[in-house]
């Protein structure tokens, strides 16, 4: 479904990708974990089409999308909840929505979108006229998904969802990714809680300072001890 | 007690037209941070516009006798005129420079104005341009004040364009667009918006706020020059600061408020330090209160 190959991208002089290859099969979760600086986010932004191409390709559902602009690429069906949630916060939670589903043309389309989301989230039915900004961590995220499944998407790009959330949330937010998938939805998930993550995904790619240097079956990945000790804090 | 209320009255005046030009300011720097010094020359050129077709419209003899009409053509070919200028100038001087360093796009700003009036000085001439007609003068009495028809007429406009702004800045798709475009330009993009689109979008609708703004004053003084949008440009970015710039109804309150000071302070203390108080001002707050009357910030969670 999503293809990258030798993909190249730079912030400035610095190259921040320095060719990655990796693709991502319908129905799958694919995982892509690594250290802060790897360029996991840097990864999910080039293929969002809010980072340059300087080299390589990215195709998605056979055709190549690399240079499109962010709208275009989020109207071919790839939506990202990005790090640190990025809510509109002086937007209400419906706001929020609504824009998430900017490309929704007709009003019964989008009304239908958030019913949807809010049967998904029903604590975002609750707050829907609060300023996005007053919601708690948890809360937030949920807009943020939310928002992302407003835009009717065949691959969700998800960066660190458990970021800054209790135990409990996290625990909750990984089974609505879960969900998600089993309904249908292709999963690309950045995580620094790679043991979460890999139990979650099916296949993981690890990220080293723009490189990827291990791919597998995420079952694998979990009992290789590179893994083990770099990323799940084990010892010899 | 009725040179109060006159002052009033005309300061209310000037500062509606303060208002709507502070708006494109303050709309513009919200959306991409940018101070627009060239959205005075934009006003201006809407106050051509405006002449020229009250001109053309009294040679052909259609003025006086449908004055009404004529105004309200005026205003809409300004509207048309100062859209394509607005859109234009966002599409030549500040969309190539969107990733350059902050200075450049300021640098092509004050470029642009300067290129704006000397092209407006030499297709139109240096000298005032001066209205064809005259406009009724008979007001209505107010408590011993007279509110001039023209008068009535800044007022009314001012106040609908306003809330027809706020609605759809409020209400609308575009107008939400907007406001989240305004708030995290990267995330807009992310969840489809057309970020490049949206930005002409904020251009047209401020130029075309600062054209009515153009057509009302030649309308209110009779007689304009090419020179005009620097210095109203300079009073309503102040009243874009005064109100805390990047704030919608900042600008409609700093634009009012500027209005009835120069306007008080003209009559009370001295008009020949008009322009002064304004200015007085814009220095005051920057050193004060750089975010201006309403430029506060709502709690964000992280």
């Amino acid at each position: 479904m999503l293809e990258l190959r030798d993909l190249v991208s730079a912030y400035g002089p610095i190259q921040a990708l320095k060719g990655i290859s990796l693709r991502v099969e319908e129905g799958e979760i694919v995982a892509l974990i690594g250290a802060n600086g790897a360029g996991k986010s840097t990864t999910l932004m080039t293929i969002s089409g809010a980072r340059p191409v300087l080299r390589g390709t990215i195709r998605f559902a056979g055709e190549a999308i690399a240079g499109d602009p962010p709208h275009v690429i989020v109207a071919r069906g790839i939506a990202q909840v990005p790090e640190g949630r990025r809510i509109f916060s002086r937007l209400t939670v419906r706001e929020n929505l609504e824009m998430g589903g900017f490309l929704q043309r007709t009003r019964s389309a989008l009304e239908e979108d958030l019913k949807r989301v809010f049967s998904a989230f029903p604590v975002l039915r609750e707050r829907q006229v609060q300023l996005g900004g007053t919601l708690s961590g948890g809360e937030q995220q949920m807009l943020a998904i939310g928002r992302a499944l407003m835009a009717r998407p065949r691959l969700l790009l998800l960066d660190e969802p458990s970021l800054g959330l209790a135990p409990i949330l996290v625990q909750h937010i990984f089974r609505i990714i879960r969900d998600l998938n089993r309904q249908g939805l292709t999963i690309l998930l950045v995580e620094q809680n790679a043991r979460a993550a890999l139990q979650l995904a099916r296949r993981a790619y690890v990220l080293e300072t723009g490189r990827v240097t291990l791919e597998g079956e995420a079952a694998a990945l979990l009992q290789d001890s590179r893994v083990r000790r770099a990323y799940l804090g084990e010892g010899e | 007690m009725d040179i109060l209320l006159q002052q009033l009255i005309n300061g209310l005046t000037l500062g509606a037209v303060y208002a709507l030009i502070a708006l494109g300011y303050t709309m513009v720097y919200g959306i991409i941070e940018l101070i627009n010094f060239a959205h005075g020359e934009i006003y201006m050129i809407g106050a051509y516009v405006g002449i020229i077709v009250l001109t053309l419209l009294t040679v052909i003899g259609f003025a006086p006798a449908h004055l009404a009409l004529a105004i309200f053509l005026a205003l809409l070919a300004a509207m048309l005129v100062c859209a394509a200028y607005g859109y234009t100038l966002e599409r030549v001087a500040y969309r190539p420079l969107r990733s350059a360093p902050r200075l450049s796009p300021l640098i092509s700003a004050v470029g642009m104005s300067i290129f704006l009036q000397n092209y407006v000085m030499l297709t139109q001439g240096s000298a005032d341009k001066v209205l064809p007609l005259a406009l009724p003068t008979e007001g209505i009495a107010l408590m011993g004040a007279q509110v001039s028809p023209m008068q009535g007429f800044i007022l009314l406009t001012s106040v609908a364009l306003m809330a027809a702004l706020t609605l759809f800045i409020r209400k609308t798709r575009l107008g939400k667009a907007m406001r989240a475009t305004a708030q995290d330009r990267t995330m807009a993009a992310l969840v489809g918006i057309p970020v490049d689109r949206i930005i002409a979008t904020t251009f047209v609708v401020g130029s075309i706020l600062a054209a009515v703004a153009g057509v009302m004053v030649a309308l209110y003084y009779g007689s304009i020059n090419f020179f005009i949008g620097y210095s109203a440009g300079l009073k309503a970015f102040t009243a874009a600061v005064l109100g805390g710039i990047g704030n919608i109804p900042g600008a409609m309150v700093g634009g009012v408020l500027l209005g009835l000071l120069e306007s008080l302070g003209a009559s009370y203390v001295s008009s020949e330090y008009k322009d002064a108080f304004a200015f007085g001002i814009l220095i005051l707050l920057l050193i004060f209160r750089p975010q201006g009357l309403l430029g506060e910030r709502v709690p964000e969670k992280v």
